[in-house]
């Protein structure tokens, strides 16, 4: 995020409970215009209940909202204004036809007649839906449904779009198509993205906020995260290997590890190029290196580590 | 934005075919009913020219027929207010409009003028049957007029309480037996007072209902119906914003 980038959504200290239950503890967040915000967590760590209070649906107990400047709270009408909201349940009408639905929730939104039908036809090309706009809601398939939910979330141009896991039960190809637009619509607008694939986020999100039992425990951008708790190393073929203790001599190395006769995993310290070195030296003595991969820590191995609690 | 939701309400009760059909079927019954009136009427018609102050085809034919009307909407009303917010609530719809740029106010009053707007036809139809009757003989206008205004403002306050049920429960059909249990409540409390000037007499619209009924238009039934409508349109506005507050 760059730090000039005006903020669009800031939430402070937000607190929920159901019952006596506090399901969100003092969350806070902010969010800048051309970000796209990965919000992660586990089944019931109050995902959905965050992005419900940020919309407005559900009234935090205490904390405040404020979406582009405007208090949701005591100026709900400027505030609701400017965000598109796709629940986990798309909202949609099943006896309306995709059109009218759109132009429903565009009016709804209190967009000026004159711009709404240039916007119906830009929000369909978008999702995809030109050849739907007749045809009723209910009649759709999954994937169809999700991109009206989406596109009705994002009709009338807010400058903040949450959606709240839109990727769920599409084919692969669906799910692809909605990654591109999301990265698309990360492009002009905020957007804030709950989902619990990690994939989504590595391909999508700018920046992730792992939410666990109500808290915020981990944000950072989706690059560095993958670096969290990571040890530097690879995996390297060698057809003709030495012994093991050659391998350790070598500068920086760590740790060898014999993974099968050619297979050898090397871990070095961080900031020094054993690989390089380890090349070198095996042109020099014909080791026969074939195949040299560095090690990298999936997205879900992390997540795992956060989530425990594990410090690297 | 109130115009915006009350067009949607009506577009998706008359996208129902069942809309249709209780359409078709009321305005039968209504039809047989005005139809026995008249005959009844006709066939006695000739006595009653002998009498001093005869009832005419008014009060002999129209008057029932809105009494009669009156009761059946008891029974519709219900119907058609159980889908209005406990719909919205199961189908999860009710998030779009929670996230929306529009207040709960909004949300209850452009629905209860969506539902105003479906009753009016019905009520105008019993009107125009009556006015039919114009063409062969002198209708009693003040009369018909304070039997189509009380009539209105019954379903008016029947719509009221429906929607006020309707905001209660995630449950169409719950809210539909609640609603009609509700106004058979408030029926019975009419029909057992015993004493006519029973203080439990006022609490029924039906026996508010009553005096337009016969034509008599008193201001005390009318403001009783404007704050019966008001009452609940409020106690469903505030269910609406507590929604937001308890979940």
């Amino acid at each position: 995020m760059s730090d000039a980038a005006p903020v669009t959504l800031s939430a402070h200290n937000l607190s929920r409970r159901y019952g006596g239950r506090e399901v969100i503890h003092n969350l806070s967040l902010e969010l800048g215009r051309g970000e796209v915000l990965g919000l992660l967590g586990h089944n019931g760590a109050g995902k959905s209940t965050t992005l419900q209070m940020l919309t407005g649906a559900l009234a935090p107990h205490s904390g405040e909202i404020a979406i582009c400047g405007f208090d949701l709270a005591r100026q709900p009408k400027q505030a609701k204004a400017r965000i598109g909201f796709l629940p986990e349940t798309p909202p949609l009408y099943r006896d309306m036809s995709v059109d009218d639905y759109l132009l429903f929730a565009a009016r709804l939104r209190g967009m000026p007649r004159g711009v709404i039908a240039g916007a119906l036809a830009e929000t369909k090309r978008r999702c995809g839906l030109q050849d739907a706009g007749r045809k009723l809601v209910g009649t759709l398939s999954k994937g169809y449904q999700q991109r009206t939910g989406i596109a009705q979330a994002i009709i009338h141009g807010p400058e903040v779009i949450i959606l709240d896991e839109p990727t769920v039960g599409l084919d692969p190809a669906q799910i692809r198509d909605i990654r591109a637009l999301i990265r698309e619509l990360g492009d002009a607008h905020s957007v804030i993205l709950s989902t619990h694939l990690l994939g989504e986020v590595e391909s999508v999100c700018d920046r992730v906020e792992i939410l666990h039992q109500g808290r915020l425990i981990y944000g950072d951008s989706s690059a560095r995260m993958q670096q969290y708790g990571h040890q530097p190393g690879f995996i390297v073929n060698l057809l003709a290997p030495p012994d093991i203790s050659e391998l350790q001599a070598i500068s920086g190395v760590q740790q060898v590890e014999r993974l099968s006769a050619t297979r050898f995993r090397v871990l070095h310290q961080a900031g020094v190029n054993s690989g390089a070195a380890l090349l070198a030296l095996a042109g020099q003595c014909g080791w026969r290196a074939e195949q040299l991969v560095p090690l990298q820590s999936s997205l879900e191995e992390v997540f795992v580590k956060i989530t425990r609690g594990e410090t690297p | 934005m109130i115009a915006t939701i009350a067009f949607k309400e009506l577009r998706s009760l008359f996208a129902a075919p069942s809309t249709w059909l209780i359409l078709a079927v009321l305005q039968f019954i209504f039809a047989w009913f005005f139809l026995a009136r008249l005959d009844a009427f006709l066939q006695v018609q000739s006595q009653l020219a002998q009498l001093a102050s005869a009832p005419g085809a008014t009060q002999a034919v129209a008057v029932p027929l809105f009494g009669a009307a009156a009761l059946i909407l008891m029974l519709l009303v219900p119907v058609f207010t159980m889908r209005m917010i406990a719909e919205e609530r199961r189908n999860q719809t009710m998030t779009l409009l929670a996230t929306a740029p529009v207040s709960s106010t909004q949300i209850v009053l452009g629905k209860f003028i969506a539902l105003l707007l479906f009753l009016l036809p019905i009520i105008a139809s019993c009107l125009l049957m009556v006015l039919a009757l114009g063409t062969g003989t002198q209708l009693d206008k003040g009369l018909l007029f304070a039997n189509a205004l009380g009539l209105l403002l019954l379903a008016a306050s029947y719509a009221a309480l429906g929607l006020y049920v309707s905001s209660l429960t995630a449950q169409p059909a719950v809210a539909a037996i609640a609603a009609l249990a509700a106004l058979f409540g408030l029926w019975l409390v009419e029909a057992s007072a015993t004493d006519n000037d029973s203080a439990w007499r006022l609490l029924a619209p039906t026996s508010h209902f009553e005096s337009f009924n016969v034509g008599l238009l008193n201001s005390g039934d009318l403001g009783y119906f404007l704050l019966f409508c008001a009452a609940f349109l409020l106690l469903a506005v505030r269910r609406l914003n507590n929604n937001r507050i308890y979940g």
